[in-house]
């Protein structure tokens, strides 16, 4: 097991070397710089600048002199957005409140979908089933802003009658309501589908016939014999998933106007901040990564005949 | 295991019709289908693929899945009419008083759990009051009496880490743990290699002589049947075609359908690299079955009755009958001859 991990840790380094790597010669080869505003400095501005954030050398000696920062711990600080603040200390900053919408919305998301998937699966062909097929398929095929918007319209003024909810975030507990509600649609529409295609697959092995002749009873049937095994799939996309969500949604966050990390990123990238991109995507994919590897000792857990140490999953 | 033994019915079912009502159309699966079994007694039911001998003793237990659903008939279970029983009195039933063993034992136990956690959860689905130290002592006992040592360690196994024939020994223990009168085993050696399968008819031999429970032993295995069974029901295209005691069938086959189903097995006393027979054509398609006797279209002595009615049962020795024309026919004969001799020898007086 401790091998296991060590492994894994190792290979993430690697895996996050190669990320770092990519962005910053991505990054590079895209035009425009973060100099650039709506009155353009003179070249000699420019040039000082970038001698100042050491922009003025070969882009793969700026590579290395990055790489042997973070090595150091030292992210570096924004060059524009907030000018000489360090980039971690805007991602300590800004990251607890998408943590936040995002771990609510993930949540009820597992809560509510999982349930409706065994629900869909056992009541499979009846009009609860395709009640449900037609609400996940719209939440599943529904961009972002299309739900955020409604919700905003139906409980955030558009109905005068209605108006229970802010429109803009301002950190009291009604205005975490729609942006999580807007959040974790998506997740729960297709966490309820993953779960009624796997509790179907699951229903009709045979273990489940031999349980109901042992005269179990329907609910432990469904929870203890059928769940478990249909949980496999459904961690699989949780894993990532819980990383995304918690990084923040973009679209979302734009729309609810949160100061949160998803909001920041994209437009650290607009802006060509570039300590900042890096910084967020690595802690991005930091972050994956930690869940791939949470998500892999879950199955363990959960399907005792994975063996972990014999060449991973 | 049981104080005094008991004697006399345990089983009864009488003209059992089952059908599944699928999109295109009623498929009789079991069409009146009857029998006995007494307890301690082992009957053996022997068909192909499809002859609808699983479903019938699915309908025993209330496994039966819908579009499936028992149209005609009774069952009756030590005295009790085991259809009119609500859906939690089945619950109740099943693992109980009667139990089921299947095919696959590979799949048949869920992998997520431990051996002991699926004994312990059969045991206390009937006994809500035995104690957790009780039902593990008990599941342990059930393990060695099935012939798996080493019980401590294998409680705590996954299915994974058993062999298949020790995983089908942990499926008998499973259905044994409450004492059931009735243990309904649906093909519970087929998916086993044969020296496996050996060892698993061994055990439930012993095991029954034991517990002197009735079995029902679903094969198509003929070998299996000769090996176990004291009776044997033949079925083809959900009718009973013939039913007798074991030695009966073997030697007097009283429907073309079993005499092909011999020449179909393979012998160890057989004269030199004999081919076996094959019985000629397919089953039949269910969703239309053939009018008259379901076999006759593959049946090489049928006669231009079979093609339009169903035979009666004919009683051709003790609990031996069979459902065929030729044996219609000769029983007719039969008592031709006696009345004949009646006559000629009144004729002489």
């Amino acid at each position: 097991m401790a091998k296991y991990i060590l492994k894994r840790v190792l290979m993430a380094v690697i895996t996050l070397f190669i990320v770092t790597c990519l962005t910053f010669l991505l990054m590079n080869a895209i035009p425009g710089s973060p100099w650039l505003s709506e009155k353009t400095p003179t070249q000699a501005t420019i040039d000082a600048l970038n001698e100042k954030y050491g922009m003025d050398k070969p882009v793969l000696v700026q590579l290395g002199m990055y790489l042997e920062d973070i090595l150091h711990g030292d992210f570096r600080v924004s060059i524009k957005m907030q000018k000489d603040r360090p980039v971690l200390d805007i991602i300590l900053n800004m990251f607890p409140v998408s943590a936040a919408i995002g771990s609510i919305a993930i949540l009820w998301a597992i809560l509510v979908g999982v349930p409706l998937g065994c629900l869909a699966a056992f009541k499979r062909g009846t009009w609860v089933d395709s009640l449900l097929r037609v609400i996940c398929t719209l939440g599943i095929s529904m961009p972002g802003f299309v739900v955020a918007t409604i919700l905003l319209y139906l409980f955030a003024g558009g109905i005068p009658d209605w108006k229970v909810f802010p429109t803009i975030f301002d950190g009291t507990w009604q205005s975490y309501i729609l942006p999580c509600l807007a959040l974790g649609f998506y997740p729960m529409c297709y966490l309820s589908r993953q779960t009624r295609t796997a509790m179907l697959d699951s229903i009709n092995q045979e273990y489940i016939k031999t349980a109901r002749a042992k005269g179990l009873k329907n609910k432990k049937i469904i929870f203890k014999h059928a769940l478990r095994n249909a949980l496999i799939p459904v961690i699989t996309y949780l894993g990532p998933q819980i990383a995304f969500t918690l990084c923040g949604g973009f679209v979302v966050e734009t729309v609810f106007s949160i100061p949160g990390l998803g909001r920041y990123f994209v437009s650290s990238i607009q802006n060509r901040d570039f300590p900042i991109i890096m910084g967020t995507t690595i802690f991005l994919a930091a972050f994956i990564i930690v869940m791939n590897l949470v998500v892999d000792l879950l199955y363990k857990l959960v399907d005792p005949r994975i063996n972990l140490s014999k060449g991973g999953n | 295991m049981e104080e005094k033994q008991k004697s006399g019915k345990l089983l009864e079912v009488k003209d059992l019709h089952v059908s599944f009502f699928t999109p295109a159309g009623e498929v009789k699966a079991v069409g009146g289908i009857s029998y006995d079994l007494n307890y301690g007694e082992v009957m053996g039911i022997v068909g192909e693929s499809g002859s609808g001998k699983s479903v019938e003793a699915y309908s025993i237990i209330g496994l039966l899945q819908s579009p499936g659903k028992v149209v005609g008939g009774s069952i009756t279970l030590e005295g009790e009419d085991v259809l009119a029983k609500t859906k939690n009195e089945m619950v109740a039933l099943r693992g109980s008083k009667v139990a089921m063993i299947f095919q696959n034992p590979m799949t048949c136990l869920n992998p997520v759990y431990t051996i002991g956690n699926q004994l312990i959860e059969a045991l206390k689905a009937h006994d809500k009051n035995v104690s957790k130290e009780e039902a593990a002592k008990r599941a342990m006992e059930m393990l060695e009496l099935v012939g798996i040592n080493n019980v401590e360690k294998r409680m705590k196994q996954y299915p994974h880490e058993l062999s298949g024939g020790m995983r089908q020994r942990v499926m008998i223990a499973m259905g044994l743990i409450c004492h059931p009168q009735l243990l309904i085993a649906d093909e519970p050696t087929t998916a086993l290699d044969v020296t496996i399968q050996a060892q698993i008819l061994e055990l439930m031999k012993d095991l029954q002589k034991k517990t002197h429970m009735g079995i029902i032993f679903i094969t198509h295995n003929l070998g299996v049947v000769a090996e176990i069974c004291d009776k044997v029901s033949v079925m083809y295209a959900g009718k009973m075609v013939e039913q007798g005691p074991v030695d009966d069938i073997f030697y007097k086959p009283g429907h073309p359908y079993t005499m092909g189903l011999l020449r179909s097995m393979p012998r160890v006393d057989a004269e030199s690299y004999e081919r076996l027979i094959p019985i000629e054509g397919t089953p039949v398609d269910m969703l239309n079955p053939p009018e008259g006797c379901p076999f006759a279209p593959r049946c090489e002595y049928a006669m231009k009755i079979c093609l339009q009615k169903m035979p009666p049962y004919v009683e051709l020795g003790d609990n031996h009958r069979a459902a065929c024309w030729l044996r219609v026919q000769e029983q007719i004969q039969k008592e031709q001859g006696k009345t004949n001799e009646t006559k000629e020898v009144g004729g002489h007086e």
